[in-house]
């Protein structure tokens, strides 16, 4: 290294440090940067507490108030731990060993709550748009470890929108051919040890395989068998506008299938059928009016519920991050005032006499304020995860497994989130130099997407847009949970997902940041002070 | 009273932000507005409020309605133009006062011309997305009660934004501190209050949110499932509003400047 080289890194050393003493020795930044944390705390707190067991209340005046149940009790676990809803009609016998079932499955067709909460007439409106029966109805064959709910197992199954699927272990999805509910299918099970294989048919006599999965855990007897069930239609059409219209309605439905021309090969037990509404006691909006009927060579059996991943059944890190918010908007005013206090006070002029060599002064600025703001926001967020977690359980709440490496990607992630933010309002100010302008841009540009993303009647697409181009998009960090195509769920910021994966939203707002960065020194560079 | 009121009207008219910001507050919310109007297609099932659609651009108008009240006040603090403008009036609720008649006469004015252009657009819009009389939904029209109320009350709404700006910048002065304030209250209330764990006081919060109470005056239908009602919501606001007055007027009585 040349002594050059080592005088500039000197230099740059100095100027770090001169920007740390200014930011140190101003009492109200400190204070300020110090509030933000606790409030990121406190807010971790509110967020999670509950004083009594209560619901979701809408409704103006005390009369018209309705609430419905807001607490996460604890799930189902499915195999790995993952939380699962399983509640379906099953008709069942015991297979011990191998063995197969093949059935013909007449057409499926659904039926869904009415407004005044009682069940029986068909809204297809309300289901979508194939035809009167839910998108995601199951109708089909399963071989199950147990009748508890949570237990493993595999099944192939006519749906009501997406053809024939073969799915196992509640996240397991496979498609088959994307046949239509409205006509018969012919459908086949068979177990081999540990191996399901599935296959479909048009007409029964020429069979293609679906899928083939190896299931851990499948004890030697199983029971296996016919099931029914059918999701709550959400309505993905209207999301929640805050001190609106409530959150996305879900509505029981119900589906029911004709099952003929059963038959069974290998270690089947010689007594008959049982049938069981599985995992009746549920969360999830189901219809009543279930049950199975003998006809000649078959059933008839309606189901409501679902056998797939819960979503939205507990809480994570994101509900103790509630106060980042807040934090975010404190911390935008201190970065943002990190410069224009000194272009109003005339100090710019002394700090660009001092170090002529402008573009190292505003680096020098957002190293301190990066520094500053990921410090800080990264230990409240570890706070605050800790902190709500605790007393989300101590309430009886479900709150999502996540491993250590995750909690620490949600800790330095906002902390990163919180600084980049800081060094985009820095940016911001010195090329608007004015305050009041500069930190409602950068606030306009963070909060309102995620507003009008959430909150506002914008569908899906576009909501999803603005979480993908805007700096909002930076959220996307605090994100854990998977999204699964076989579940329809209202997947918006507010439930915790995010359009983007975590480290791309994280590098979105970083490319703000650093465009923000690359005008603000030019200008720096070309303006008189 | 008449002195102040001019010398207050002269300062803001031969300030060039003045005319932009207000300019951009028109563009911005129309543009929002139409923007939010275009993307939303007809679909059966829930309906859907398209009188609250329309006038979605207050989201953004709102935030340069801040600015405004905020720089009215902060500005001359900077500056030091203040001590002048004391000087010449030394009664100070009357140049508090003269300063909220003239920036919310100006911002009810753009309001006024935004949220017209925003229905107007809307109403020119809305039809391509499926909002036809075919499906149930007649054209947004000032002719139809719950509009008319819902666009004025918006008018409203942004003029009363203006007055909460100025009050919280004459309490606390600093430009920065008064709009992330404010800009606080308005955006990140309403998203904490969402995120409450506990729905009773997430209800009490959005009740009491100026930006979700005050823009509950948007809504023409469902109106008995609002946390609040449209008229009541906007007094809320109005709460806000006068307290962030009194609270600036007694910080600018009894503090030196």
């Amino acid at each position: 290294m040349s002594a050059l080289a080592r005088e500039d890194g000197g230099a740059f050393g100095q100027l770090v440090h001169a920007e740390w003493t200014k930011f140190r020795t101003v009492r109200g930044w400190v204070i300020g940067t110090v509030f933000a944390g606790l409030v990121i705390v406190l807010f971790a707190y509110l967020a999670t507490f509950r004083h009594e067991d209560g619901g979701i209340c809408v409704g103006a005046s005390p009369a018209s108030v309705t609430c419905q149940s807001f607490s996460h009790p604890q799930p189902a676990l499915g195999p790995g731990g993952v939380p699962v809803t399983d509640t379906y009609y099953l008709v069942h016998r015991t297979l011990t060993g191998d063995g197969s079932v093949t059935a013909r499955i007449g057409s499926l067709s659904g039926e869904a709550q009415t407004a005044g909460g009682g069940a029986g007439v068909s809204v297809q409106d309300l289901v979508g748009a194939s035809g009167a029966v839910n998108e995601w109805a199951k109708a089909g064959l399963i071989v199950t470890a147990s009748t508890k709910p949570g237990a493993a197992y595999a099944a192939v199954m006519l749906t009501g929108g997406h053809g024939v699927r073969m799915q196992y272990d509640y996240t397991g999805d496979t498609a088959g051919p994307a046949v239509s509910a409205l006509k018969a299918h012919w459908l086949r099970l068979t177990r081999s040890g540990a191996t399901l294989t599935s296959y479909e048919s048009p007409d029964g006599r020429s069979w293609t395989k679906v899928g083939t999965e190896q299931l851990a855990g499948l004890p030697a007897s199983v029971q296996a068998g016919l099931f029914v069930t059918s999701p709550p239609a959400t309505d993905l059409s209207s999301p929640q506008f805050f001190g609106g219209e409530g959150g996305a309605n879900q509505t029981a439905t119900g589906a029911t299938a004709t099952f003929g021309r059963l038959s069974l090969a290998g270690g089947w037990s010689a007594a008959g059928w049982s049938a069981q509404d599985i995992g009746a006691s549920t969360e999830l909006p189901t219809l009543s009016s279930v049950g199975e009927k003998r006809t000649s060579g078959g059933f008839t059996i309606s189901g409501s519920g679902d056998i797939a991943p819960a979503v939205g059944a507990g809480y994570t890190d994101e509900q103790p991050l509630t106060g980042v918010f807040i934090g975010l908007i404190v911390l935008i005013v201190l970065a943002t005032m990190f410069i224009t206090a000194e272009y109003r006070r005339g100090l710019i002029r002394t700090t660009l006499a001092a170090t002529p060599r402008r573009g190292r002064v505003l680096l020098a600025k957002a190293s301190v304020v990066a520094a500053v703001t990921f410090v800080v926001g990264a230990a409240a967020c570890a706070v605050s995860i800790a902190l709500g977690n605790h007393i989300l359980r101590g309430n009886g709440n479900y709150v999502y497994p996540a491993s250590t490496l995750t909690h620490l990607r949600v800790i330095l992630g906002t902390g990163a989130l919180l600084a980049l933010v800081a060094v985009l309002a820095l940016a911001v100010g010195t090329m608007l130099r004015r305050s009041a302008s500069a930190i409602t841009a950068v606030i306009v540009l963070i909060i309102l997407p995620y507003i009008l993303a959430t909150a506002s009647a914008l569908p899906t697409g576009p909501s999803e847009w603005l979480l993908r181009i805007t700096p909002a998009a930076g959220f996307a960090i605090e994100q854990t949970l998977p999204k699964y195509h076989q579940v329809s769920y209202l997947y918006d910021p507010t439930g915790g997902f995010y359009p983007l994966a975590p480290g791309l939203g994280l590098a979105v707002l970083c490319a703000y940041a650093l465009a923000a960065l690359l005008i603000a020194r030019r200008l720096l560079l070309t303006r008189d002070a | 009273m008449t002195h102040a009121l001019r010398a207050e009207w002269t300062k803001l008219r031969t300030v060039n932000a003045t005319a932009w910001l207000l300019l951009a507050a028109i563009v911005l919310t129309v543009a929002l507005g139409a923007g939010v109007a275009h993307a939303v297609t007809y679909s059966a099932g829930a309906p859907k409020d398209i009188t609250k659609l329309s006038l979605t651009g207050v989201y953004i108008g709102q935030a340069i309605v801040a600015i405004l009240g905020v720089q009215a006040l902060s500005g001359e603090y900077s500056t030091g133009m203040i001590r002048v403008t004391l000087i010449a009036v030394p009664r100070r609720p009357v140049v508090l006062g003269a300063k909220a008649a003239v920036v919310v006469g100006v911002v009810l004015a753009a309001a006024a011309v935004a949220m017209l252009g925003s229905v107007l657009a809307a109403r020119l819009i809305l039809p391509a997305g499926g909002f036809t009389a075919a499906h149930g939904y007649a054209p947004v029209s000032l002719g139809h009660g719950a509009t008319l109320r819902a666009t004025v009350g918006s008018v409203l709404y942004l003029g009363l934004i203006a007055l909460l700006s100025l009050g919280v910048a004459a309490a606390v002065r600093e430009a920065a501190v008064a709009i992330g304030l404010v800009l606080g209250l308005l955006y990140v209330f309403p998203v904490v209050a969402a995120l409450m764990g506990d729905p009773h006081l997430q209800r009490h919060l959005e009740q009491i949110a100026p930006m979700s109470a005050g823009l509950a005056i948007q809504s023409t239908i469902n109106l008995g499932h609002l946390p609040i009602a449209p008229w009541a919501g906007l007094g809320v606001l109005a709460a806000w509003a006068v307290a962030a007055l009194l609270a600036g007027g007694l910080s600018l009585m009894l503090r030196d400047a």
